[in-house]
């Protein structure tokens, strides 16, 4: 239930402004990957292209090829929607919708293409869900209860159930810690590492050691200056990219020198 | 070191606050010395009507008798009027939130305001004119196909100038006002639920049924209110188009009435009981809209643990 994504050549225009300069990167299976860098950088942007996400931002294109398990996301005739019920999503701040129930929350992609489920099925689901999130025991006794009612890493869990109650092949994260307090982080770092047993996840994160704690693989990102794309810097595993990385600004940025 | 008390007198800065906080506090205490004293007036003009006797009154039985067919007829046209501007201004106003490119939205939205400018008088000649013509000969088609409902029981007007018309006028009146409030509420679901949606793998309608209308849904509830509000108190372009009568059930014949309407068209040649059975009927219009109104609220307040305010 996960696969692996290669980019190949990928460059990231905003209209004609050139965001993100190609990057060529292939993320494993079963794994997770971090992608590091100063604000700006890119990596967000780049990361709303695994799924095309950047596509609900006007004017926001691509060029090249992001291929799961060899589909080509941007080929003929592929679906936005389906590509995003593949690759799931979870935000920079927790989005569960406010006027749904907790169960509602978790069951509202399951519920989406009017696929239709039985009240069993969607009762198993939304605690395999919550119990896949590490937030069945904190709210079974108030399924019915708002989402909003809870707090700000509980809806973040709530956010990461709802992404995987849809079976998704691949995660990502875009800075899933960033509006959270250090134990709620934890908990969310904790569940990131059983992720990875079944997901192929991909986490933007601008606290470094959370990348060293939680990936196997590390992207740096950077920028040469204002106005100028992104780049993809140094790809390897992330304890060689955080002890002995190939390049100077890399090391640099891992060392706190700068950024 | 000069010495900076705690206790300045010198308020300079605060006169402002002061001005401000008075002239906010006037303005609040004006509005329910209106609302009170319009209030007091409908109720004292209204009592000469409300305890003659039956035979003194229009109609000749009483005040209730001659008040709740207008009632009646003032719902009718209302509800006409919301049934069809609600899903087209709702329609309307998605498109222009949230399909339209921008440039067109921007436009569109215009023209929709623009709607609102006409004054009623000229709807009211339009419809009279205009719409009650065209729209006759379908009257007759739904007497004759559709007679067996109540609602479009024959012999349909010839002349068009039904509640039904009517209620189609309203419609267009109180479409700009639900379609500009719409636009706005629906601009402002906030893009974190959105791209909620769109991200695990929702259509663009899925999208706006998961997020965009849950999120406005109680500002669509006040948009409908106050479009209500328009169509219930509504006077020229009934007046003009409307050929009043009797209470019927039948929507494509002349007949019926509406309170504000009635009003209208009888006050300037009343005089003694007559005018405060004019005024009566304006309190019980009062009263049907502060009735809406306040079932309106209680709508929006059931829902409020989910509206996302928390």
């Amino acid at each position: 239930m996960s696969k692996r994504i290669d980019v190949k050549d990928l460059n990231v225009y905003y209209g004609d402004f050139l965001a993100v300069e190609d990057v060529s990167i292939n993320i494993e299976a079963k794994s997770v990957t971090a992608f590091i860098g100063p604000s700006g950088c890119g990596k967000s942007t780049f990361l709303r292209t695994l799924n095309r996400m950047h596509e609900v931002i006007p004017g926001a294109r691509v060029e090249g090829e992001v291929l799961l398990d060899g589909d080509n996301l941007y080929g003929p005739g592929v679906d936005p929607v389906t590509v995003r019920s593949q690759i799931g999503m979870v935000f920079q701040r927790p989005n569960p919708f406010p006027t749904m129930s907790i169960r509602d929350n978790v069951l509202a992609g399951v519920k989406l293409n009017n696929k239709k489920i039985s009240k069993g099925e969607a009762d198993v689901l939304v605690e395999r869900s919550l119990k896949g999130a590490n937030l069945w025991n904190e709210v079974k006794d108030r399924l019915e209860k708002p989402g909003s009612g809870l707090s700000g890493g509980q809806q973040q869990r709530l956010c990461i159930a709802r992404a995987i109650a849809v079976e998704p092949q691949v995660i990502l994260m875009d800075e899933p810690c960033s509006a959270l307090d250090p134990i709620s982080t934890l908990a969310i770092e904790d569940l990131i590492n059983e992720l990875k047993d079944q997901y192929t996840v991909v986490i933007v994160t601008h606290n470094m050691q959370q990348a060293a704690r939680v990936s196997d693989k590390t992207a740096f990102f950077n920028i040469a200056g204002t106005g100028k794309p992104g780049k993809l810097i140094e790809y390897g595993d992330t304890h060689t990219i955080f002890s002995n990385p190939v390049q100077k600004a890399t090391e640099d940025y891992v060392s706190g020198r700068f950024g | 070191m000069t010495a900076t008390s705690l206790t300045s007198t010198q308020g300079a800065g605060r006169t402002g606050d002061k001005v401000f906080s008075g002239a906010a506090l006037a303005a609040g205490c004006l509005i329910l010395a209106v609302l009170f004293g319009v209030a007091l007036f409908l109720v004292v003009q209204a009592i000469p009507a409300l305890t003659a006797p039956a035979d003194k009154i229009q109609g000749g039985q009483g005040f209730f008798a001659y008040i709740w067919p207008i009632v009646i007829g003032t719902l009718i046209a209302a509800v006409i009027a919301l049934v069809i501007a609600t899903p087209v201004a709702i329609g309307v106003a998605l498109f222009i939130s949230h399909f339209a490119p921008r440039r067109l939205a921007s436009g569109l939205g215009y023209v929709v305001d623009l709607l609102a400018a006409i004054p009623s008088v000229v709807y009211g000649a339009w419809g009279a004119a205009f719409l009650a013509k065209q729209i006759s000969p379908a009257y007759g088609w739904l007497a004759e196909n559709m007679g067996w409902l109540p609602i479009f029981q024959g012999p349909a007007s010839t002349t068009g100038k039904t509640i039904l018309t009517a209620g189609i006028v309203l419609a267009v009146m109180v479409l700009p006002i639900i379609t500009s409030l719409s636009r706005e509420i629906f601009l402002q679901t906030p893009k974190l639920h959105e791209e909620a949606a769109l991200a695990l793998g929702a259509t663009r309608w899925e999208m706006i049924k998961m997020a965009v209308l849950p999120f406005g849904r109680p500002g669509i509830i006040s948009a409908i209110m106050l479009g209500l509000g328009r169509a219930l108190g509504e006077t020229m372009a009934v007046a003009l188009v409307l050929s009043s009568g009797a209470l019927t059930a039948s929507l494509i014949q002349s007949g019926n009435q509406t309170i504000a309407a009635e009003i209208a068209l009888n006050f300037p040649e009343a005089s003694g009981i007559k005018v405060s059975t004019l005024i009566a009927a304006g309190l019980v219009l009062f009263v049907i809209t502060l009735a809406v109104n306040m079932i309106a609220r209680w709508v929006i307040t059931r829902h409020k643990e989910f509206s996302g305010a928390n």
